[in-house]
């Protein structure tokens, strides 16, 4: 009997890319997509690693699939903006080996700046999705988005969620098959992307979606299932399951392959039921087409198209039940914050005394944007911060940047980041640029990248050095300064902002989450000296709380020994001593 | 057998995903089909996280909906409070009596509700313990949500040889023994504290 083990969704995604005779996988970490590679690295026949970015990771498994080799890109939904230049292109010239995107949305925003639907840019791109339900169907849908991509000629975008990607249930292992590779014939035709081929490729692959319209009627992952007729729901992906709890006697048509739509598979369901259903979450693209094919159904106008669904929400609208659930007792929230010890906080303590705003980017640093911190302004996507920062520039003049800064960590600005820099000594701005380089991509869980000197699979590389780079670019004014040096932080953000020219200041200290990094030491309150200013309590270190008479106490299970908050204390009322 | 739901509560950064790994490994091992679904990503630094877990003989979806949870396992007091509407009407707490004050109440947003496990109890049937100490006692205060996970095993259905051999498997080799020590710490409590 075939081993069973329980598996996060991503990591079936994995042992679906293994199974499946991959070869290349390319990806850059975004929740909730980075596990799958995580996993992937694990199987030695697979060549694993972190891309600088997404559109990066899709060109080079581009690239291992026209060698004639199967290739695996992942990413979250927002990467795949990112990636839909070579995406939107690939989809006309096709493949050789087989060319599979994992993309994974992030219904209900757990960690993103957006709830976008991937489905929407595969529609426009011409791309058809595949949706698995739980992580046994990840594993085989992966393996069947190969084979897809192989005889339609197109890559397959599999689409999961964050409830998929990081929900585990049993998965079945199997061996993997792995294709003979293709031989590499010279194709311009199909290869060479200019205007003549392409509109030529065009032709192809509207036949193409057509014909897999019409194909899919027949394909196992889409799934008639009939129960009561009285009513029915199409639905795909994690709803189904929610279909599945709520409504069990209910028909349903479970669609493994949700773009292009079964035609004629939608026309004979919606035949046999009474009342139709159409369940998907964030937006209506399935039921947009099947409105357009004439038929009647319920959806958007009862179901919203925010956030993640739930059986509950099918037992109120659907089933009319009268649920009599409890209320929620009213409670403090809770949000995310920066960790004990964390160097963001330290260099944002000294932008909040200085009182200077902060174009912001994406990484735990958001988080500076929130009380008691409130230094970041703006947050857009990866990379976004320098180059707000510059239009924001040549819209007002350069005094009014003088209390601003954009703030930018190491992975993001190797992301894109560099851009944007390039950008802004180009076109002659004067922004001054901080890049907090915690030598990790933190917020995703630490993972390396091109200036952290290993790579996915381990291997020990030159790091591409950030302060060099910069130079390389002609910035004259770029320092390296320790991100707990508050007098130095202090002297050099003042110094650069009034500066008419670029400037660059790295912070360096590594994330306190970071594997290896250790804390020899602990703070403690000295309560005779303790004159309860708060001062130390201003960054919001959640290992410092104040006690009823105003003094403060410091759980010292929490302190990583950082010393920010000694720092700021003008009375000497905290050592940080050896543990 | 009809599917048991199970949420385990805390704070990013409390080894919720542990415990929920122990509890996923010991379903399997005893037959059962099983889905878990956790929070990855933002919220682990430091917010409030929840793990859902649930076992049966076929599950659908993998999260605990309000008013359908049998266990609610809380490794801090205020995330107990939080989540206990999810709880069925004879659905049980299994709480961490322990503070954990959150960026809202350190800034002096909004205070910590005082009493939460005398206000739990008027409702729910409530097991509470001070795992922290507990595990201070035992000398790894990491070890607390073992402590939590071993106290709430008197709901499950499993043996307890069986919780032992999966936190066996499941853990760092190196900390087989302090987990299966902090484990029989809670199981032997059975009860928690006296609530009367």
């Amino acid at each position: 009997m075939a081993e069973r083990k329980i598996m996060l969704g991503n990591e079936a995604i994995a042992r679906g890319a293994y199974e499946a005779g991959v070869k290349v996988s390319a990806a850059y970490p975004g929740t909730p997509s980075t596990e799958i590679s995580e996993n992937i690295v694990k199987y030695p026949e697979i060549y694993a690693e972190w891309s600088p970015n997404e559109k990066v990771a899709m060109e080079v498994a581009i690239g291992a699939s026209i060698s004639g080799v199967r290739a695996l890109a992942s990413m979250k939904h927002v990467g795949v903006n990112v990636a839909s230049d070579p995406l939107y292109t690939i989809s006309y010239a096709g493949v050789s080996g087989g060319l599979v995107l994992v993309a994974a949305d992030d219904p209900g925003l757990y960690s993103s700046q957006n709830e976008q639907d991937t489905r929407c840019v595969a529609r426009a791109a011409l791309v058809p999705v595949i949706e698995p339900s739980d992580s046994a169907e990840a594993k085989e849908f992966v393996k069947f988005a190969f084979e897809v991509s192989e005889k339609y000629d197109t890559p397959v975008i599999v689409r999961t969620t964050t409830r998929l990607s990081h929900s585990q249930g049993v998965v079945e292992l199997l061996d993997r098959v792995e294709p003979a590779d293709k031989t590499y014939e010279r194709n311009p035709a199909k290869y060479v992307m200019m205007p003549g081929n392409a509109k030529g490729r065009h032709v192809y692959v509207e036949q193409r979606m057509k014909k897999l319209s019409e194909d899919g009627a027949s394909f196992a992952i889409n799934r008639a299932e009939y129960r009561d007729t009285s009513i029915g729901f199409i639905t795909s992906g994690i709803p189904y399951q929610y279909v599945r709890e709520a409504c069990p006697g209910a028909s349903v048509l479970k669609l493994g392959m949700v773009h292009p739509l079964p035609k004629k598979l939608i026309e004979e369901f919606a035949a046999k039921v009474e009342k139709l259903y159409i369940f998907e979450e964030l937006e209506p693209v399935i039921e947009e087409q099947v409105r357009a094919w004439g038929i009647d159904v319920i959806g958007k106008e009862v179901f919203t198209v925010q956030g993640e669904y739930s059986a509950n929400l099918l037992r109120r609208v659907v089933m009319g039940e009268d649920m009599h659930l409890a209320e929620a007792e009213k409670t403090p929230a809770r949000p995310p914050i920066l960790c004990p010890g964390c160097p963001h906080r330290s260099v944002f303590s000294v932008l909040n005394k200085l009182k200077i705003h902060a174009a912001g980017d994406i990484g735990c640093y958001t988080l500076g944007a929130v009380a008691p911190l409130h230094v970041i302004d703006t947050t857009v996507c990866m990379g976004a911060s320098i180059s707000t920062l510059h239009g924001m520039e040549k819209a007002k003049g350069k005094d009014y940047i003088k209390n601003w800064v954009a703030v930018i960590g190491d992975s993001t600005f190797m992301h894109t980041g560099v851009n944007s820099l390039m950008n802004m000594v180009y076109n002659q701005g004067t922004g001054t640029v901080l890049i907090l380089d915690n030598s990790t991509t933190g917020m995703t869980g630490h993972q390396d990248h091109a200036a952290t000197g290993k790579t996915l699979m381990g291997e020990v590389v030159p790091a591409i050095n950030i302060y060099h780079l910069c130079k390389a670019m002609g910035i004259a004014h770029v320092q390296e300064i320790d991100a707990f040096d508050l007098k130095e932080l202090e002297r050099a953000i003042k110094e650069e902002t009034k500066r008419d020219a670029v400037s660059v200041i790295i912070t360096k200290a590594p994330c306190v989450l970071l594997k290896g990094n250790v804390f020899p030491n602990v703070c403690r309150p000295v309560p005779e000296k303790c004159k309860k200013c708060g001062a130390c309590l201003r960054p919001g270190c959640p290992a410092l709380t104040k006690k009823a008479d105003g003094a403060i106490a410091i759980d010292t299970t929490m302190c990583n020994g950082c010393g920010l908050c000694q720092k700021l204390c003008a009375f000497d009322a905290i050592a940080c001593e050896k543990k | 057998m009809e599917t048991k739901n199970i949420m385990i509560v805390g704070v990013g950064g409390q080894g919720t995903l542990l415990t929920s790994r122990i509890l996923g490994g010991i379903t399997v091992r005893a037959g059962y089909d099983v889905k878990l679904s956790e929070v990855h990503g933002m919220a682990q630094r430091g917010g409030s996280v929840v793990t859902f877990v649930r076992y049966g003989s076929e599950v659908a979806e993998p999260i605990v909906e309000e008013g359908c949870a049998d266990v609610l396992i809380a490794f801090e007091r205020l995330e107990a409070l939080r989540y206990a509407h999810f709880l069925k009407k004879d659905g049980v707490i299994v709480v961490n009596d322990w503070r954990i004050e959150p960026i809202t109440v350190v800034t002096g947003a909004a205070a910590y509700p005082e009493n939460i496990i005398e206000k739990l109890s008027e409702k729910h049937r409530v097991y509470a313990v001070n795992a922290m100490e507990e595990a201070e006692k035992l000398g790894n205060v990491k070890a607390f949500n073992v402590i939590v996970l071993g106290l709430a095993a008197r709901h499950m259905d499993f043996d307890k040889g069986l919780w032992l051999e999966v936190i066996a498997e499941t853990v760092p080799p190196k900390t087989v023994d302090i987990n299966q020590k902090a484990f029989l710490i809670g199981y032997e409590k059975e009860n928690g504290y006296d609530m009367e």
